[in-house]
């Protein structure tokens, strides 16, 4: 029949089910890959796009349903036989040691565990080659933990060619890079599906979904809701698809920024671990602004919310908040002096798992009136605080008692962005208050942030996100290694110039004071 | 000065090295085991098992090196036991070491009294005798010192140069490492987590526990209830001193043992007959502690050292 015509079938899934307890995360999900075509897997966080890939690759096994490599079965829960049979995956979560080089990287697992020798000077060759073919510059003899974390991808897609991989999986591979670094690697891409490879690129940015892929896959709720030819279809509708409604976008109203409310000058501050501390930061936050802070993880933002969040002080340089220089700097002073905290990581730092909606709730005021008197606490004054948050931030919950640990990651953050929002705060943190949710929950936080700016609040905003530092800030400053950028006005960069920025040109010369 | 006298002596170096080998068997046994990922502190028990095992085979009539097999054998035993609730199951490294530990412990007493019932004083057998190498035992100092000593000293020195070149020369020293660094490399490149730390537990308990045959085959000829004294412990601190790499805890067990030989000379200078001979015995140990705080400050852990590895988890 067409059977000729029809390019070669490389991968096809059958039925692929999988439950966690009660939950569904992937529901009979079917789907062929051809050779040389990029699919796109979309969907939001929590659609079963890493849970069906990784079911693919061995690290799950499925309930149900079959996977097909080269018209071969492949045998369920052996990341082994997927190697073997020409799957590669690039984790989301690089599974690279950072203690060994790149060579070693990608030399683990490759022969028999029993041989006594690494072979080292034969794959030292073949990296090489592998790295010229595909536009993979990394250096074989680096150690993994010193690498950017560009590189660390380029080696993670190495290992997968070095294992003569035909089938490329990759999970959000771009969540992590800069936008030039994210032309490379499709470049790379483009490169591999010349040679005949195919590639799975799972992803919930849509312009990237466009550029890459020839054929969309949407996931919902881990059901296969849609499959379109990316020539048949655009953002908008893809974005539909994935959330199932009509999305509007967040905007922002022209308005008159207030006086300033804490100003850096030239500050510096210590190194936080592996990631930079802040070096000659001049930076104003004023009333009724979004400051939007770009810039890719792991160049001081960390550094720059621990600073204004009170855990850390400035080794050099001045601070002013509200035209005085605070004495004792630390979390109780910045709360005292109104500044709420969204914190980035909501599980570790913004509560605590396994208190309840009403204990979390307090948990930056419960020494305070009406949540406590004389050093006792009032339950129930504080459970009423907690009903007005629930009732308030529409946080879907089984009640005020209930371990937030039960919560969804939207919903705790809207019980966060109540907690905060509630005190009436004058500064707002806000660092990545939208990772990791789904679109409806994103547009609620943004919203509140926006008319929390529009009542007079000074917002400070950090994400990796560049879509969303350009959509929701009044002036826009990139950090790179500890540097801050001059703030640039809204509309006046382009994403690709913030992106130069980002990768860390400009910064040179004369801008180390800007 | 008499420390002058005790450092030129050849009996003191000998001392030294004697002392050191038993904390080289069991500290390269802890850190193959902590660089695939699992604190073993079931290291005491486990040299106490050795110790009893060992010199309780060569007693009921086996050879020495028979016996060093046995001892060797009922460590992995233990090993097993450890590796089994800490990695597929993944329970606490702490709480399953200090478990096994006392099991150990207590199994190589009620092992001691159930056969020896009557004895007062514990049975000697014949231990390992000197293995003087021809010619190079006759270099003045270095010859008495290094070349005079017993064949399982010689295998401790050869098994930190062997364990080096595991580690770091073949792939399965790479996939050693990398379980102890990411696991989750281990697993992306198709390899068992579970088998390669297991097998690394049970393996480090054979050499923990050869560390402890040393002592009742090697530097004594009988087992004693105490006579392990800690060791296992210093061995840990010795993998920490050590950076997690063979030759700098070779260099940390080294350093231990000169302080500890040192100590029981300077007991017998008329300075011994001022100070009270506990400080004497503190010695070593203090002094541990400053080198371990100077040495380890910047030593690289294993990333995942102590954390389970659960294939599949969310």
């Amino acid at each position: 029949m067409e059977q000729a015509e029809e390019a070669e079938v490389v991968l096809r899934l059958d039925g692929i089910t999988k439950r966690f307890g009660a939950l569904v995360a992937n529901d009979g999900i079917s789907f062929d890959l051809t050779k040389g075509e990029v699919i796109a897997l979309l969907g939001e966080n929590g659609a079963g796009k890493t849970t069906l890939m990784n079911i693919l690759f061995g690290h799950y096994t499925a309930d149900a349903g079959s996977v097909e490599v080269f018209g071969h079965p492949l045998p369920p829960g052996h990341p082994r036989a997927a190697l073997a049979a020409g799957v590669g995956m690039v984790h989301q979560h690089f599974t690279l040691a950072d203690n060994m080089t790149v060579l070693e990287n990608i030399l683990l697992g490759t022969g028999s565990l029993w041989t006594p020798r690494l072979g080292a000077q034969a794959a030292r060759a073949r990296v090489a080659k592998l790295s010229a073919d595909f536009g993979l510059s990394v250096h074989p003899d680096a150690k993994v933990g010193t690498l950017t974390v560009g590189e660390r991808q380029r080696v993670e897609i190495l290992k997968a060619l070095y294992r003569d991989a035909r089938i490329l999986i990759l999970d959000e591979p771009t969540a992590v890079l800069t936008p030039q670094e994210t032309t490379a690697l499709f470049e790379t891409l483009r490169k591999a599906v010349a040679l005949g490879l195919s590639v799975i690129f799972i992803s919930h940015k849509l312009g990237e979904v466009m550029a890459i892929s020839s054929r969309v896959l949407v996931l919902r709720h881990g059901r296969l809701v849609g499959e379109v030819s990316t020539s048949d279809t655009d953002r908008h509708k893809l974005a539909e698809m994935m959330v199932g409604t009509e999305i509007t976008a967040p905007k922002l109203s022209e308005r008159t920024p207030g006086p300033a409310l804490l100003t850096l000058s030239n500050v510096d501050t210590s190194r936080r671990g592996n990631a930079p501390g802040l070096a000659g930061v001049n930076l104003t936050l004023r009333a009724g602004q979004i400051t939007g802070l770009a810039g890719v993880s792991g160049n001081g933002q960390a550094a720059l919310a621990a600073l204004i969040g009170g855990l850390e002080t400035p080794v050099h340089g001045g601070m002013d908040l509200h035209g005085d220089v605070p004495a004792d700097w630390s979390p109780r002073a910045a709360l005292a002096a109104g500044i709420a905290r969204i914190p980035e990581d909501r599980h570790r730092t913004g509560t605590v798992a396994d208190f309840t909606l009403t204990e979390n709730a307090v948990l930056e005021c419960y020494a305070d009136a009406p949540y406590s008197r004389k050093g006792w606490m009032d339950w129930s004054a504080a459970e009423g605080f907690a009903k007005k948050i629930i009732e308030t931030y529409d946080v879907r919950c089984p009640g005020p008692s209930a371990r937030i640990r039960l919560l969804s990651g939207g919903n705790m953050q809207k019980l966060i962005l109540g907690r905060v929002l509630e005190a009436g705060p004058k500064i707002i943190l806000a660092n990545q208050p939208v990772r990791g949710l789904d679109i409806g929950a994103v547009t609620f936080v943004q919203n509140r942030l926006i008319k929390a700016r529009d009542a007079g609040a000074a917002v400070l905003l950090i994400s990796e996100d560049l879509d969303e530092v350009t959509a929701l800030s009044d002036v826009i400053h990139v950090i790179y290694e500890g540097r801050l950028s001059p703030a640039f006005p809204r509309g006046t960069m382009t994403p690709a110039q913030l992106g130069t920025w980002m990768a860390g040109h400009g910064f040179e010369g004369g801008a180390d004071a800007a | 000065m008499e420390i002058f006298d005790i450092l030129l002596s050849a009996s003191f170096w000998a001392a030294v090295i004697r002392i050191a080998s038993p904390l080289i068997f069991a500290t390269l046994g802890e850190l193959i085991c902590e660089r695939a990922g699992v604190l073993n502190l079931g290291i005491e028990g486990i040299m106490v098992i050795g110790a009893f095992a060992g010199w309780m085979a060569v007693y009921l009539g086996a050879g020495l090196w028979a016996g060093v097999l046995v001892a060797m054998l009922a460590g992995m035993l233990f090993g097993l036991l450890h590796a089994t609730l800490t990695v597929p199951f993944g329970l606490s490294q702490h709480v399953v070491g200090l478990g096994v530990t006392l099991l150990a412990t207590a199994t190589a007493s009620f092992a001691y009294r159930l056969s020896l019932p009557e004895v007062t004083s514990p049975p000697k057998i014949e231990p390992f005798q000197p293995w003087e190498i021809p010619i190079v035992s006759d270099i003045p100092l270095l010859g008495p010192a290094l070349f005079s000593q017993t064949a399982l000293t010689y295998l401790a020195f050869a098994l930190v140069v062997a364990v080096s070149l595991v580690l770091y020369r073949t792939p399965l020293g790479l996939a050693l490492r990398a379980a102890g660094e990411n696991p989750a490399s281990v697993e992306a490149q198709g390899l068992s987590v579970t088998a390669i730390r297991m097998g690394a537990v049970v393996v480090g308990s054979g050499l923990m526990a050869i560390g402890g045959a040393f002592l009742t085959m090697s530097a004594f000829s009988s087992f004693f209830f105490e006579m392990v004294n800690g060791r296992g412990w210093i061995c840990i601190a010795l993998v920490v001193f050590g950076a997690w790499k063979p030759g700098k805890a070779l260099l940390g067990a080294l350093l231990f043992a000169a302080f500890d030989a040192l100590q029981v000379r300077l007991q017998q200078t008329p300075m011994g007959a001022v100070v009270p001979y506990q400080v004497f015995l503190m010695v070593p140990y203090v002094l541990s502690i400053l080198a371990l705080i100077l040495m380890s400050r910047r030593a690289e852990v294993p990333a995942a050292l102590m954390i389970p590895f659960n294939k599949g988890e969310r």
